[in-house]
């Protein structure tokens, strides 16, 4: 066998080896849960069995692309936002102590907001639509790139620092040849924070005000009692989020494979 | 001795620790000329890495003068090349990219010094690593990366903490002789070599290298003894075994412990 495909099976295997568990634990979950539901007589509406959840997601009248398509765009708007204003607001806070101390204790202001209870008025100063669930994503999650931004470009090695200096680098080569690079870990592991918030914010949003996405899906659920929907609509969320967190994950190994096992 | 590049005139240094003012260095004077070779021993924490710090312009002395090149240096000065004591190679570069990193620092065209960079890793035996990031190297290697990167731009001032303070005996051995080799002891007028102030914890490795070796006692760091190494260049491994090698040895233990006559029961 080539060694190459050899060592792609070890890995499978070390995988499978690794993971089986939890396939096997969450298949037993889903047909004890079947099991229950269709012998206990659980009612539909209380607690719909995996089967009839699975309908929903494929066979029922819900028009999935279209709330999932509106969600999505929410979610990764919200996790770009953050991300742009965060790393913006961190390194203008890392550049200028005038910048630090002006911006510091109002941003810490605004993050103890309990940014929920912002949405109602989200709705009365930008009405309905796709951008203030975005803005409300945003809003939840770009604190953490804000801190983590700042600290990874302030925490460096004062030996670091001296060996720019050496060099009589300028202020901002030293700025984007040692500190940028010295936060990047900083920074992406607050981005993982920041895409399980950007789908909170989206989805509370849409709870508040919205006529399209998931949230509007599973709001609508409680006056239909259509209960296999709301699971069906949580199934399409987490799918968003993990696919979305799995990114940054990616991201991060890719573009700081030097800081691996650090988060 | 040559024009004067160094010196050092009355050059105090006290610390602002938390605990309250540490004294490194007191009363330093010392001058080192263009071309020198001088080597710094001394006990651990006596100042000598504080002391080049100074003379690089990294930290101002608190009292005394300091100039290089017949300037004072007060802030931190060009055209030097330095070995920290910890190599501080940038865990995210490759080591190539780390031994190129003064020249993209300098806003110098760092594709044009590849070949060098390259040249640098092959004499300090790390042919092969260029790709690898730090941490996949030793200390020692590490270290070595270090001094290919003070060396890129040929720098004519050369601060050295302890370059080869991570490496096993042997690999010690040979970079003494690049290191004498890259100063140019065999092919350049003492005129036209580099200026060298080395720090060493092994006196061995001072008197093979230097023209000078300056004992400093414990802190706050004097200066205990300066002595001059008048042996013949280019300095060879058999130098080692001869007996104006050990008196010189001797003479620094002595400075060194402050003791006379005493080394043989050390
Ligand atoms: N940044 C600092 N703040 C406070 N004290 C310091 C600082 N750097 C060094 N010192 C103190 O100054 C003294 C001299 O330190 P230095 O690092 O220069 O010694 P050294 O001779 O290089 O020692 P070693 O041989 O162990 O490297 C030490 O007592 C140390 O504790
Ligand atoms: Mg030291």
């Amino acid at each position: 066998m080539c060694p190459n495909v050899r060592l792609r099976m070890m890995k499978f295997q070390s995988l499978l080896r690794q993971y089986w568990p939890t396939v096997a634990l969450f298949a037993f979950l889903l047909a004890s849960w079947q099991v229950a539901v269709s012998a206990g007589g659980i009612r539909e509406y209380l607690l719909p069995s995996p089967l009839a959840v699975w309908n929903a997601l494929w066979h029922g009248d819900t028009a999935w692309a279209q709330h999932l398509w509106v969600t999505t765009l929410e979610i990764v708007g919200a996790f770009f936002l953050a991300a742009g204003v965060g790393v913006a607001l961190g390194v203008a806070i890392a550049w200028s102590p005038l910048i630090a101390n002006a911006l510091v204790p109002f941003l810490v202001f605004v993050n103890t907001l309990p940014k929920v209870a912002i949405a109602p008025l989200f709705l009365i100063w930008m009405g309905y639509g796709i951008f203030p669930n975005m803005l409300m994503g945003a809003l939840i999650g770009f604190f953490p790139v804000v801190i983590n931004t700042a600290v990874g470009l302030s925490q460096v090695e004062a030996d670091m620092l001296d060996l720019g200096r050496v060099f009589n680098a300028p202020k901002w080569k030293i700025f984007v040849k040692i500190r940028i690079p010295n936060a990047l870990p900083y920074i992406l592991s607050a981005l993982k924070i920041t895409a399980t918030a950007a789908v909170v914010g989206a989805i509370v949003g849409e709870f508040v005000a919205s006529q399209r996405g998931l949230g509007y899906v599973i709001v609508t659920t409680q006056s239909s009692m259509n209960t296999s929907v709301a699971f069906a609509a949580l199934i399409w969320i987490s799918v968003v989020g993990l696919v979305l967190y799995g990114a940054v994950v990616l991201l991060a190994r890719l573009w700081a494979p030097w800081a691996e096992g650090i988060d | 001795m040559n024009k004067e590049l160094i010196g050092l005139d009355r050059v105090g240094m006290t610390y602002e620790a938390a605990s309250g003012p540490v004294e490194a260095l007191a009363g330093i004077s010392l001058s080192v000329g263009a071309g020198e070779f001088v080597s710094l021993v001394g006990p651990s924490g006596c100042g000598k890495s504080t002391l080049l710090r100074i003379v690089a312009g990294l930290r101002p002395a608190t009292v005394g003068t300091v100039t290089v090149a017949g300037r004072a240096v007060r802030e931190p000065i060009p055209d030097i090349g330095m070995v920290f004591q910890a190599p501080i190679l940038l865990k995210w570069r490759s080591i190539l990219q780390n031994v190129l990193l003064p020249a993209e620092l300098a806003g110098k065209d760092a594709t044009a010094l590849q070949g060098r960079a390259q040249q640098l890793l092959d004499m300090a035996g790390l042919t092969g690593f260029g790709d690898k990031l730090p941490r996949e190297l030793s200390g020692g290697m590490q270290q070595r990366a270090a001094l290919c990167r003070a060396l890129l731009l040929d720098p004519p001032l050369l601060l050295m903490d302890e370059p080869f303070g991570a490496l096993d005996a042997m690999t010690r051995d040979d970079m003494a002789l690049e290191l004498l080799r890259i100063w140019g002891e065999r092919d350049l007028a003492q005129s036209a070599r580099k200026t060298v102030l080395f720090v060493t914890h092994s006196i061995g490795e001072a008197v093979f290298l230097s023209d000078r070796v300056v004992v400093m006692s414990p802190r706050p760091g004097r200066i205990a003894a300066d002595l001059r190494i008048d042996l013949p260049r280019p300095r060879t491994v058999e130098l080692r075994a001869s007996e104006a090698f050990g008196r010189l040895s001797l003479d620094i233990f002595r400075a060194l412990t402050g003791r006379v006559g005493a080394a043989g029961t050390a």
